[in-house]
């Protein structure tokens, strides 16, 4: 069945996010969520009363130790006497929140909504909030990478891929995030030998193919195709969006390409029009923790046949300057406040096809695609933008 | 409070079906995912559906409660979400989720969806737990808790000559008495109003603490008729927030409330059923009038939040219970009511419609 009047086309006008670091003890979380979309409004030419609504997520509470902290916020988002909602879909959430707020302007809901995500790890420590109590999970399993190990050894033994392939990743996440002002890494003397000989933490993973812990918020300015049409700065057109979600654990799971992932893929492909992902998109912004999960998802997300993804890092071609950009902004590698990381994915995505990506810009970005996931390898979150509407 | 909000021209979405558990005090036994099962079962039989054959799956639930991160992974688990399914999860009450679906189906995207919600307070102090989602530089520290928040609201509106004590007892005597013929009640019966808890606040005052799951589906246009005798149109949703700190606020008024009515259209028409979202006897006052609610309209029929008040879940079955009165003929045109945080900080109201074929 289709929708009355079909979908309302829905437009990135507005970009923001704060200069993510290890610790902004400088500003209490609102004050942190207030940067970001205080820039986004700025970018979108718009001020607080132009918007309607607003859509906030973040990864679980613990991370802050503060329970719904959206209850809050409401102030310093300017949504009293407005509507808020608050998603949390595990690491996925950044940009499952930009997809429910992309559905209230497609459904008409609302004209512009504002959207937001953030993690404030400072105010905790992920590391352990992320540990759960025996008997909950096995005892030693210490954190994300702990849990994600196996299954890049898995990776590795089912497509022949030589070990050195993360560290390639790693150093070039690491160098394109010093062309971005608001990674949070900036490792000026970053070498390939170094994050080589960098100490193993999760076997095979080592300490500079590992994500930072960051404080950070990003939010975007969404309107619909009136607003799009009118505003003063470059827009990015949404093209498609998708959420799949599988169980975290059962016979016949596959860790190392789960089929949610592909299943995503394959429905945000189907609403964009894509039909060759490796030609079609000039830019991705993929969700990498972990060095090795860049070839992994070039294999999930149709990229690459499947063990062949290795082959695009290790030929260069995930390189700024490659013919299928991965990561720009330096990506997850480079910037993990976690909760944000998948928005954060989904705005550098936006950006590239505005064309105002600035010193990690990819040359005539049209098409780009932003992907986050969660949990473990189970909840998928994914939009392609484009520089030209999609009706055209 | 004004915004700029489209005009409804919309598609037909209805709650289609309800389950909810026996409220209990304290479920030990079984853990959320053996909580909730027993409820998704019933709710997709209704409708003869499975968890496949669901467009979008959307639930609400809060780790604070579980008392440990990523809580509903586990839930979903119980789902079983194989092959994968388009799902998403808020982190606060049901009813919220119930909105993200209804949105996802007026974009076109889903002709149906499951939405759930559950939560179990046993395993902690609820009272303890609800503080750590106030301010956490200013507020929390002090761990004001919920029912002595509260009571700072009948208090202000004792003050204002809104109500007195006499008058709270009776609300609490009017839900519990309907909460009789409500098998899924945890507190059935009027009861004596006890001890103050907080003054002016009496145990009577005072939801019973508990655990409990709600499912429901909904539907768009012909696949709701096809699934329902009866469907409950929702004829509009809306939700708004108020400012966090309660001094900035007027505790004897709810303009949220009153906001989210008004966009949802429930002031077009009058509505003869209201399931309020009042967990405490003073704030059914509050509700009563910001939605201008008349003796004629029968208010929380199922005995409300003060039978059963399983948190996270308790919102999304106000929903539920509007819809399954329509479902089988009781209403015609019913408002349902949901709220999160401290003192009604937010509010959202759906108006639910039968209509005669």
């Amino acid at each position: 069945m289709s929708a009355v009047h079909g979908k309302e086309p829905v437009a990135v006008v507005g970009v923001g996010q704060t200069h993510h670091t290890s610790a902004r003890h400088d500003v209490s979380i609102a004050g942190l969520v207030r940067e970001a979309a205080h820039r986004a409004l700025v970018d979108a030419s718009m001020t607080w009363a132009d918007v309607d609504a607003v859509v906030i997520g973040k990864a679980p509470d613990f991370f802050e130790g503060v329970m719904m902290p959206e209850l809050y916020l409401a102030d310093a988002l300017g949504a009293v006497g407005k509507p808020v909602m608050r998603v949390h879909t595990a690491g996925s959430v950044g940009g499952s929140t930009a997809l429910v707020a992309t559905s209230l302007v497609a459904a008409r809901v609302h004209r512009t909504v504002l959207t937001l995500a953030f993690e404030k790890q400072s105010e905790s420590n992920a590391m352990w909030g992320l540990s759960l109590p025996v008997p909950f999970q096995q005892p030693l399993l210490a954190g994300a990478g702990g849990f994600f190990a196996p299954h890049v050894r898995a990776y590795m033994r089912r497509t022949g891929a030589p070990d050195t392939v993360g560290a390639l990743v790693a150093y070039k996440d690491r160098r394109n995030a010093l062309r971005n002002p608001y990674a949070h890494l900036h490792e000026k003397d970053i070498t390939l030998e170094k994050v080589r000989s960098s100490p193993m933490l999760w076997d095979p993973i080592r300490y500079s193919e590992t994500c930072p812990s960051s404080d950070g918020a990003c939010a975007m300015v969404l309107t619909d195709e009136a607003g799009g049409r009118r505003a003063p700065g470059p827009v990015a057109w949404v093209h498609g969006g998708a959420m799949r979600s599988e169980p975290t654990m059962f016979a016949g799971k596959d860790f190392v390409s789960p089929r949610a992932g592909r299943d995503c893929a394959a429905d945000v492909y189907r609403q964009a029009g894509i039909t060759d992902p490796r030609r079609q998109i000039d830019a991705v912004e993929m969700y990498v923790p972990f060095s090795w999960y860049e070839p992994m998802w070039l294999e999930n997300l149709g990229f690459a046949q499947e063990g062949e993804g290795w082959k695009l890092t290790e030929s260069g071609v995930t390189e700024l300057d490659g013919d299928l950009p991965v990561n720009p902004s330096g990506g997850v590698l480079s910037t993990n406040p976690i909760g944000a990381s998948g928005m954060i994915r989904f705005a550098e995505a936006a950006l590239q096809v505005r064309g105002t990506a600035g010193g990690h810009q990819v040359d005539g970005a049209r098409l780009a695609l932003g992907h986050a996931y969660g949990g473990g390898s189970q909840f998928f979150a994914m939009w392609v933008v484009g520089s030209g509407h999609p009706g055209e | 409070m004004t915004t700029r909000t489209r005009p409804q021209a919309r598609r037909d979405v209805a709650i289609v079906a309800f389950a909810q558990t026996r409220h209990v005090r304290d479920s030990a036994a079984l853990s959320e995912v053996e909580m909730l099962m027993p409820v998704l079962h019933e709710v997709l039989d209704q409708v003869g559906l499975t968890a496949g054959e669901i467009g979008f799956t959307c639930s609400g639930s809060c780790d604070y409660l579980a008392g440990r991160a990523f809580s509903f992974t586990m839930a979903l688990d119980g789902v079983g979400a194989w092959p994968p399914i388009s799902e998403s999860h808020v982190e606060t009450d049901g009813a919220w989720a119930l909105y993200e679906a209804w949105v996802k189906l007026l974009t076109g995207e889903a002709d149906t969806a499951l939405v759930y919600s559950y939560g179990k307070s046993s395993p902690g102090r609820l009272r303890d737990v609800l503080t750590r989602q106030l301010d956490p530089y200013y507020l929390a520290p002090l761990w004001p808790d919920s029912v002595a928040l509260a009571a700072l609201q009948a208090q202000a509106l004792i003050d204002a000559g809104d109500t007195d004590e006499a008058a709270l007892a009776a609300v609490a005597g009017r839900n519990r008495t309907a909460a009789v013929a409500n098998p899924y009640a945890q507190e059935p019966g009027d009861r004596p109003q006890g001890e103050y808890v907080v003054r002016p606040l009496r145990r009577g005052d005072c939801p019973p603490v508990g655990d409990g799951a709600a499912a429901v589906v909904l539907a768009a246009g012909d696949t709701a008729r096809r699934l329902c005798e009866r469907p409950a149109w929702i004829r509009g949703m809306d939700h708004r927030i108020e400012a966090h700190a309660l001094g900035v606020r007027d505790l004897t008024d709810s303009p949220s409330t009153r906001l989210a009515a008004e966009r949802a259209g429930a002031f077009e028409a009058p509505v003869d059923t209201a399931e309020l979202h009042a967990p405490f006897t003073s704030q059914e006052v509050v509700l009563r009038k910001a939605l201008g609610l008349g003796d004629d309209v029968a208010v929380n029929p199922s005995g409300g939040p003060l039978a059963a008040n399983p948190v996270m879940a308790a919102g999304l079955i106000r929903l539920g219970e509007a819809a399954a009165r329509i479902h089988r003929g009781a209403s015609r045109r019913a408002l349902a009511h949901a709220t999160s945080g401290p003192c009604l900080q937010q509010n959202l109201v759906a108006v639910l419609e039968g209509e005669d074929r």
